[in-house]
């Protein structure tokens, strides 16, 4: 059982949760520890304590927030775990990209903003799922190169891929917001 | 106090350490205030047992204010001092208003408030002088303080007040200001969809995801929450602030007009015309058809019947809008409508039935119906606020809420960039590095807005601060930290700094409508002013409660140690008690407090003959190690 006094402002994500320092990790474990933790330091528990009190919960629970969401994500959760070893992922000054994945990324482009165009949602949601799709074995193909391999060059190439994907994911619920308006 | 202070060891507290807390609904167009009371969330009525309170505030020429059923009923006559859905005006700007022409006030420009450079917060003239939106809301809180401190007998240590969970940072702020401008010490603000899913999940323990559809009189949310083992975490909100029942009497009232081929009324009959128009909106809700029957100042009869099916195309597109934010919650919250468990319909305006069957037909369930749209926010904004203000209620339970809107800053061009996305879940926060573009430049500007649109003109512009003092370096030398904080109020708190040099400076921002401290203490300083009274029936209020938990707390005690008193001390006790007794009828708060004191006095060496005893009683039968070790 997790207590206030054990809190430490110094921990990293992972050991803020008690979860081994791993790209793959046990998500219910983690959304587990995130409430038990959340139930100790929100700022909800210390309303009635003094101003000083209610700022430290006000930091101590915007720290659990932003180490939970970085941690859901896989994408995050890689970029974090790389910079903890001391790898950049140089998203935005590394643009080198294999020839073939930015023709991918051309025509995935392509595809979303004439589905935008038409207002074709079950377009959108054909493209959506094989984003997921191509997503997910990017994310498998992250485990092997950060746990097993360890090969932490490969998994900055891995991470700056999948924010090609990321933003393709946003460009996709930008265009059905923009469809329904 | 004497005899207050000895409590029996290992007895729980008494019930007057239970700390007054209140939530607070301050609705468009109704408000309510509820409290905990031995462990059940209640509404707290008037003394005419009513517990709704109109949302309509009216300023008369001699300075008075009337709240309430007593502002309503002159809302025709006396239109343009009769204030009706201010919170339609909270944190808004008079171009954010449309329909102005349509509005039965005279308003007024505002001068910019706050360390912002942005336009103020619309202000309404009346005739007891101009009044902001903020003013106006604190009248309303103030009448539900007092009428919850007359009911619980006692100062309230704080309020939950509700709002609805896309309000905006200014909105928030203003609702926040408007508290403080009423003597309530905020505890939190809670989002209006939020409160209602506490209310109901507690209340039916239940578990999965919910959607809250939420349709008040003058806002729109839908929230999107995952209940599970006393945890309720917000997914996803969104909605439209300026979407609600009000809307559905202005398409009725547009339609009269038509009819009749009447324009441009003066504030009187347009609010005439408004009421009717509500009436007939809340007819529709039961019957088939209504009639609706208003002499015009004009001298002019109107007389229409209008039927349900034809209200329902008048207001189909209404629906329809609140359907998209549906949509957008569902993708946010990466779910699909299968996904929805229950769906919990909060606001009078869910009443309506083309709401309820549109709703039953994008979820395709049936609507939970069984709680009181109308009071099920301020019912759950108790139980929020009987937690935080420190009454342990037994059952655990944690709320995990979001931010609706994305905060961003604007770049160049004319963009917004996005620092914190919508849904975060708050408390939050995030920084971000900027840098100078020009040799030697010591001031650099930001602008922060609130929004999802791309260009920054289409957002809501929430502060624009100039950081200055910068050292003087080569264009991108300096390094310039800008960190946004968003406290569990969803409230946002900007700083900056400089952190090339080592040279650090700091700003905390306040949003454009916010009001600055010192116009908070002015406005309390005004309205003190014209409190003398209230002050003196707070103050009698507040004796009278301590008198009579005193006299309680004597007889108690006599009756469990009078044995410890002489005859003398008896008589002496009893004479004080009797005089504590009389005063208690005259409405002199001077005279109960000196009688109170008196019988303070007289219970000295009893209470300290009954401190000696329980303490000998407490140490019967322990051996000496163990009492060292206290």
């Amino acid at each position: 059982m997790m207590q206030l006094a054990s809190f430490d402002f110094q921990h990293n994500h992972f050991q803020l949760f008690g979860l081994a320092q791993s790209y793959q990790i046990d998500t219910a474990q983690l959304d587990q520890q995130y409430r038990a933790l959340q139930a100790l330091v929100h700022p909800d528990k210390s309303a009635h304590l003094p101003d000083a009190e209610q700022r430290l919960a006000m930091q101590r629970a915007t720290l659990v927030n932003e180490a939970y969401q970085t941690l859901r994500s896989p994408l995050r959760r890689a970029r974090y775990l790389l910079s903890l070893h001391g790898v950049d992922t140089q998203e935005e000054t590394n643009t080198v990209m294999p020839l073939d994945f930015l023709m991918a990324q051309m025509e995935w482009r392509e595809a979303v903003s004439e589905a935008r165009q038409a207002r074709d949602e079950a377009a959108l949601a054909q493209l959506e799922t094989r984003l997921q799709r191509e997503t997910r074995e990017l994310e498998a193909q992250l485990a092997v190169k950060i746990d097993a391999e360890k090969d932490y060059a490969a998994a900055a190439a891995s991470v700056r891929k999948l924010r090609f994907m990321e933003k393709l994911a946003e460009e996709i619920h930008a265009a059905y917001d923009a469809i329904d308006n | 106090m004497a005899l207050l202070q000895i409590s029996e060891p290992g007895l729980s507290t008494l019930p007057h350490q239970h700390r007054l807390a209140v939530g607070i609904d301050l609705g468009t167009t109704n408000s309510l205030v509820a409290t905990v009371r031995n462990g059940i969330s209640v509404v707290l009525n008037d003394e005419n047992g009513r517990a709704m309170l109109p949302s309509v505030v009216r300023y008369l020429a001699d300075g008075s204010v009337a709240v309430g059923e007593a502002a309503q009923a002159m809302q025709s006559e006396d239109a343009a001092n009769t204030i009706v859905s201010v919170k339609r005006f909270m944190g808004r700007g008079l171009k954010d208003v449309g329909e102005i022409s349509r509005l039965p006030y005279r308003f007024a420009d505002a001068p910019p408030t706050g360390t912002g450079q942005g336009s103020g917060m619309l202000q309404l003239r009346t005739v007891a002088g101009v009044k902001s939106p903020v003013e106006v809301s604190a009248e309303i809180l103030k009448v539900l303080r007092n009428r919850a401190e007359a009911a619980l007998g006692g100062e309230l240590v704080g309020a939950v007040i509700t709002v609805p969970a896309y309000f905006d940072d200014a909105q928030r702020q203003a609702t926040k200001d408007a508290a403080r401008l009423a003597g309530l010490n905020v505890l939190r603000l809670l989002n209006e969809p939020t409160a209602a899913a506490i209310a109901y999940g507690l209340d039916n323990a239940a578990e999965g995801i919910y959607a809250v559809y939420d349709l008040g009189g003058g806002t729109f949310d839908i929230s999107i929450l995952r209940l599970s083992r006393g945890v309720f975490e917000v997914l996803a909100a969104n909605g439209d602030s300026a979407l609600g029942g009000d809307d559905f009497d202005q398409r009725i009232h547009c339609w009269l007009l038509e009819k009749n081929h009447l324009s441009a009324l003066g504030p009187q009959d347009t609010r005439l015309l408004l009421t009717h128009a509500r009436a007939a909106k809340e007819q529709l809700t039961e019957h088939a058809e209504t009639r609706i029957t208003a002499a015009l100042s004009t001298g002019e009869v109107i007389d229409n019947v209008l039927t349900r099916s034809e209200f329902h195309t008048l207001s189909q597109n209404l629906v329809q809008r609140t359907l998209q934010p549906l949509r957008r919650a569902l993708r946010d919250a990466k779910l699909e409508v299968a996904d929805i468990k229950g769906v919990v319909m909060v606001g009078g305006a869910t009443r309506m039935p083309q709401v309820q069957h549109a709703v039953e037909e994008f979820f395709g369930q049936t609507p939970l119906t069984n709680l009181d749209p109308d009071k099920v926010v301020a019912l759950g904004a108790a139980i929020q606020a009987n937690l935080l203000a420190g009454n342990r209620s037994g059952d655990e339970w944690l709320l995990l809420d979001v931010i609706p809107l994305s905060l961003g800053i604007e770049t160049m061009g004319g963009l917004a960039e996005k620092i914190i996305p919508r849904n975060s879940t708050i408390p939050t926060a995030r920084a971000q590095e900027f840098t100078t573009y020009k040799d030697g430049q010591t001031a650099m500007s930001i602008h922060v807005v609130q929004g999802e649109r791309e260009l920054v003109s289409d957002c809501r512009s929430l502060a624009k601060f100039e950081l200055r003092g910068i050292p003087a370096m080569v264009a991108g030398a300096a390094r310039i930290r800008v960190t946004f904080q968003v406290d569990a109020d969803g409230l946002l708190n900007v700083s900056a700094r400089e952190m090339g040099s080592g040279v650090e400076a700091a700003i905390a921002v306040k949003p454009s409508y916010g009001l600055s401290d010192g116009e908070i203490t002015r406005m309390l300083q005004e309205s003190t002013q014209h409190a003398q009274d209230d002050m003196h029936a707070r103050a009698l209020r507040e004796q009278q409660t301590e008198a009579g938990q005193l006299l309680e707390a004597v007889q108690h005690a006599l009756e469990q140690d009078g044995g410890l008193l002489s005859q003398a001390e008896r008589t002496l006790i009893e004479t004080q008690m009797g005089l504590l007794r009389d005063t208690l009828q005259l409405a002199d708060h001077l005279a109960i407090k000196r009688a109170a004191t008196a019988l303070n006095d007289a219970t000295v060496s009893f209470a300290q003959a009954r401190m000696d005893k329980s303490v000998a009683h407490v140490l019967t039968g322990k051996k000496i190690a163990e009492l060292g070790e206290k």
